[in-house]
């Protein structure tokens, strides 16, 4: 199951460089939330601020309190513990190249000290058919390598990764950003049926993909959280003029 | 409405001028010239070594320990058993310590520290081989009272760890940072990820810098000279100086004998064949467990 999200003052920084500012916000469960904002505006950098992937870029730090379920993030969780319950997809697919199809799916689990052979397939199996994947590859699951799959394909197999671990939060940053109008069809249809066991935040470019998929929508601006309402709301009936704006086009 | 369509306007292509026909050839002719003249030398030697060698190399050369001087026949068995414990010896120490120091200088060493190491090891690139192996004979010989393919093993070790550590660095930083993300965002340790994952991914690069490093310090004497020192007998004691090829070549080639002369040519062509059929075999062991597509 999903667990909500709750941000409460959250700073993050890049070096000197202010990249976020006191942004608070609450996610809900087992439904998905948009962000949506122009390029550089801190989308990418908050939701990783989520899995604690911000720290792991040279100076690069964070201030403010954040609780996914019952973990306290920045306080007294490992980032290694966080992020086995924080999947993330990234913008660009990121297969484990020298591993096969099972592989990469299994890497998660058996880079942490999971061995069990029987279960491991099971899981992969599942994992495939929740990326709505299985059908494609199960009879190259051994043979191919995950690069060798479409750029589409690819990404979902980077979306059964992370479900093999079995998260509860799912953090998208900009999934469908190099992919065509059919894979991207095909994983938003996928970002619905994953809402019903995972809470998912998702960075989007594409304005109608936030509108189609999510029941919340951000609006990010220069680092600072503009708006955040109800998707319908964010798009028909902005309360700030920089979010009508930006959603209608006439900037960004 | 088919007539309403637009007429496409012809485009007229000029034919390629002849100037540019010509000077496509003539670079053409240019790069395949370069290739023959690097490929030359090495072809050469090859091909002058099988002329000067091949004869000499028979059963016994390979299977026997030299004879005493004037006595013909003999062979050179014990030198390149030697050649293969001491190479042996070099790489267990070498190759790890080697991937390590890269592991560092790219994972870790994107600072000052990173910063001499990597000046250190250029430098020690460039040391002149001899002077290795006196720090080898300082630092194992004259501690062991007596020389030893251990010591000469110490000697090209050292040798093949700066190369392995540079290139090792440069092939890891050839892994794209996002698949380092990718692991660490399904939680897995960052040592984990180094290990099972940033390694692996470049593990086709850095055997390459490994073999290259291995055939490097395989042909090296200068090394040799006072940390193995060479022997005329079998010897089965790592401790026990040892023969070696490159030595036994150094040492028959010097001398006065015709056929003393001829066993050098024949031991040089057996010291090739012996790299490039350990750097071939590596290689195709590697390319055995690749996957479709990768």
């Amino acid at each position: 199951m999903g667990v909500g999200i709750t941000v409460e003052h959250l700073n993050a920084f890049y070096g000197k460089t202010q990249a976020l500012w006191d942004i608070n916000l609450i996610v809900q469960a087992n439904h998905a939330t948009a962000l949506i904002g122009p390029s550089g505006c801190g989308k990418s950098t908050f939701i990783r601020c989520l899995n604690r992937m911000h720290e792991t870029i040279p100076e690069a730090r964070v201030e403010g309190f954040v609780r996914i379920g019952d973990l306290s993030v920045y306080n007294g969780t490992s980032p290694t513990q966080l992020r086995r319950r924080v999947g993330m997809v990234f913008q660009k697919a990121n297969p484990f190249p020298t591993m096969s199809i099972y592989e990469n799916v299994a890497a998660g689990l058996k880079l942490n000290g999971f061995g069990n052979r029987k279960q491991l397939d099971e899981i992969v199996e599942k994992s495939l058919r929740g990326a709505a994947l299985f059908d494609e590859v199960k009879d190259s699951l051994h043979k191919k390598s995950g690069a060798s799959l479409s750029g589409g394909q690819q990404q979902r197999l980077c979306i059964a990764r992370a479900l093999a671990v079995q998260p509860e939060v799912l953090l998208m940053d900009e999934p469908c950003s190099a992919l065509d109008p059919i894979s991207t069809g095909k994983i938003e249809e996928l970002i619905f049926q994953l809402k019903e066991q995972y809470t998912i935040v998702i960075v989007t470019h594409n304005m109608q993909q936030a509108a189609r998929v999510a029941e919340f929508t951000g609006f990010f601006l220069l680092g600072k959280m503009i708006e955040f309402d109800k998707t319908e709301k964010v798009f028909t009936n902005p309360s700030d003029k920089r979010t009508e704006d930006y959603v209608t086009g006439r900037f960004g | 409405m088919s007539s309403n369509l637009a007429v496409i306007p012809q485009i007229v292509v000029p034919p390629i001028s002849w100037r540019r026909r010509a000077t496509d050839r003539l670079m053409t002719g240019v790069a395949v010239l370069t290739v023959i003249l690097v490929l030359l030398p090495l072809f050469a030697i090859f091909a002058y070594l099988v002329y000067k060698g091949i004869g000499s190399i028979n059963l016994a050369f390979l299977t026997q320990t030299p004879k005493p001087v004037g006595e013909p026949g003999g062979g050179m068995a014990n030198a390149i058993v030697g050649s293969m414990v001491i190479l042996g010896i070099a790489s267990l120490m070498g190759v790890p310590l080697g991937i390590g120091a890269g592991v560092f200088l790219s994972e870790y060493g994107r600072n000052r520290y990173g910063d001499a190491v990597r000046f250190v090891s250029d430098v020690m690139n460039g040391v002149p081989s001899i002077v290795i192996g006196i720090v080898a004979y300082g630092l194992v010989v004259l501690r062991q009272k007596h020389f030893s393919a251990l010591a000469g093993g110490v000697a090209l070790a050292i040798m093949m760890v700066p190369t392995i550590a540079r290139t090792t660095e440069q092939m890891l930083l050839l892994v794209p940072q996002s698949i380092r993300e990718a692991a660490l965002g399904l939680g897995v340790s960052r040592w984990r990820t180094t290990l099972s994952i940033t390694l692996r991914t470049a593990t086709s690069g850095i055997i390459t810098g490994v073999m290259l490093a291995f055939a490097r310090v395989a042909g090296e004497t200068a090394p040799l000279l006072f940390t193995a020192f060479g022997n005329q007998f079998w010897n089965k004691d790592i401790n026990q100086p040892t023969a070696a090829l490159s030595l036994q070549i150094f040492t028959y080639a010097i001398s006065p004998f015709d056929e003393w002369h001829r066993q050098a040519w024949a031991g040089a062509l057996v010291l090739i064949v012996l790299i490039v059929s350990a750097v071939a075999a590596v290689r195709l062991a590697v390319r055995h467990g690749k996957l479709a597509g990768a």
